[in-house]
């Protein structure tokens, strides 16, 4: 049974369709990476089972379980974490404050939680007193990634992580990435930088206009001549 | 010139026990904007509600105004969440002025169920006549001191909800995001139930003292909104701690316009203090649309 299962998910915002059908899935324990050009519909994807986009046909499976357009702390407390391309911190709290609101539903024990993110990314451990809104974009996405992982969720959603990142953080960010895979946990990523995601990936989909062009392994996408002249940039 | 004791006796003291008084209604209109973004104009009534809740037993039960207090916060709170249920929850996901104006309906509704339960004649609470102590050359009423020590002790209160238990945290995250806040998992519609229980609780204790200051009738309410307004533009809305630096700073500037600076006469004739707030609100939307704590434009 995979962890994830969007089956003809129709979605959009107001009266625009952006999604027109997609299929996707990610298998427990497996990176799934969503490719595709600007305006394909991949932020949406995730953003649509969060419910700030408006799911109007289709349906998302959790484990085998409908939650098409559950309301958002219900699919937190099922293990389905969520982290969005901007704003993705509180920005007047400070670092620690922005991890326990990770752990809102789940208040016990958050010291060991919080160490288990220091652990994955060292670098927040000095700025846990500061607010957040004062970071740089790299830790900020640290801090978001954090937060997210605060209830040791079975599926991080990942919204482009790495955009407008230096090169150094971005591999920084796809290194955390892995790490956080390996331990256990399902990620469906969301990426502009393709071939760096297809390379850490187990299973890719490229989206053009809403629609699926693409599903294969990222090995395979990554050597397939149509996809890279189309959209890997040659 | 009158002297430095008059000074401090008739305007400064006075100034700051109407500026506490402020305070406590400009908490809760900047919360709620920060929180539900809209701006609350039945607040001052939740003032009014209050100071009348506190009749039912200074008039009753022969209590004190002051021991009247948690039960009058507890009742105005209730009220609050009774009418965000059935007034404004309806709304949520509306744009802001449709709420704004179904404020207005709460306003004059709030007024008038006052009016017909309580008569529209003034009211008082009947504490009888306490001379002010003297220190020196200062003379300070009771009541002045009971007023500003526990606006002081709600506001440390406030503080220590805000910076230290996780609904209060979790109160400043949704102000921040509210998007980012749902999908983190925090329960949105507990942390708005909260922000309505404290700022009509803070109001109602604004309304009581003002009932102990002064009088109560059915209109205070409407006098209080635009510096109540002025209070928490001028303090950054969304920005409870800007909201009580703007009260205090509103209720000085009023009472010391009205000192006699330049000759003989009161700068500014008392009966105008409501447009010094309302200068000061426009002064602030000009020059720092964002409060002097950085909230957000209106």
């Amino acid at each position: 049974m995979s962890l994830l299962q969007i089956d003809k998910l129709v979605a959009g915002y107001g009266a625009v369709d952006i999604l027109n059908g997609i299929d996707l899935a990610v298998e427990p324990g497996k990176i799934s990476v969503i490719v595709g050009p600007n305006g394909a519909g991949k932020s949406t994807a995730l953003k649509a089972i969060f419910g700030l986009a408006q799911i109007r046909e289709g349906r998302v499976l959790f484990q085998g379980d409908d939650i098409t357009r559950q309301p958002a702390d219900r699919l937190v407390a099922r293990g389905i974490a969520y982290v969005p391309q901007e704003r993705n911190v509180f920005r007047s709290l400070s670092v620690r404050e922005n991890l326990e609101m990770g752990a809102f539903l789940k208040p016990g024990d958050i010291a060991r939680r919080i160490e288990a993110v220091m652990g994955l990314f060292p670098p927040l451990r000095e700025k846990l007193k500061q607010a957040a809104g004062e970071l740089s974009g790299g830790q900020r996405q640290m801090v978001a990634m954090g937060r997210a992982l605060m209830l040791e969720p079975k599926l991080l959603m990942l919204d482009e992580p790495t955009a407008g990142l230096s090169p150094l953080y971005m591999d920084q960010i796809f290194d955390r990435v892995i790490a956080i895979n390996q331990s256990g946990v399902g990620v469906l990523l969301v990426e502009q930088n393709a071939k760096q995601a297809l390379a850490i990936g187990h299973v890719g989909y490229v989206l053009a206009t809403g629609r699926n062009r693409f599903t294969d392994s990222a090995a395979n996408l990554l050597v397939n001549r149509e996809v890279a002249e189309s959209f890997l940039g040659g | 010139m009158i002297a430095l004791s008059d000074f401090i006796n008739l305007y400064l003291l006075p100034g700051l026990v109407v500026g506490c008084i402020y305070a406590l209604g400009a908490i809760g209109i900047s919360l709620l904007f920060g929180i539900l973004r809209f701006a609350h104009f039945a607040h001052g009534d939740m003032m009014t509600l209050g100071a009348y809740l506190a009749i039912i037993f200074t008039a009753n039960f022969d209590w004190s105004p002051y021991a009247a207090l948690p039960i009058t916060v507890i009742g105005t709170a209730l009220v609050a969440l009774l009418l965000d249920r059935a007034f404004y929850k309806p709304f949520r996901r509306s744009a802001g002025i449709v709420t704004v104006i179904a404020s207005f309906g709460v306003m004059l509704m709030l007024r008038s169920a006052i009016q017909l339960i309580w008569g529209v004649d003034v009211k008082t609470y009947d504490i009888g006549i306490r001379f002010p102590m003297e220190f020196g050359m200062l003379k300070i009423a009771p009541r002045q001191v009971t007023i500003v020590l526990v606006t002081a002790a709600l506001v440390i209160a406030l503080h220590l909800f805000l910076s230290r238990t996780r609904l209060g945290k979790a109160m400043r995250a949704v102000s921040d995001d509210p998007d980012l806040a749902r999908v983190s998992g925090i329960n949105v519609e507990q942390v708005v139930r909260w922000t309505w229980i404290i700022g009509a609780g803070l109001a109602a204790a604004g309304g009581v003292f003002i009932g102990i200051q002064t009088k109560v009738h059915p209109n205070m309410g409407w006098d209080l909104l635009l510096p109540l307004f002025a209070a928490a533009v001028l303090g950054g809305i969304g920005r409870p701690y800007g909201a009580v630096a703007g009260g205090l700073a509103i209720g000085l500037c009023q009472e010391l316009a009205t000192y006699p600076w330049f000759s003989e006469e009161p700068f500014i004739a008392p009966g105008y203090k409501p447009a010094v707030a309302f200068s000061v609100m426009v002064i602030m939307l000009i020059w720092r649309p964002t409060g002097l704590f950085r909230g957000r434009a209106f």
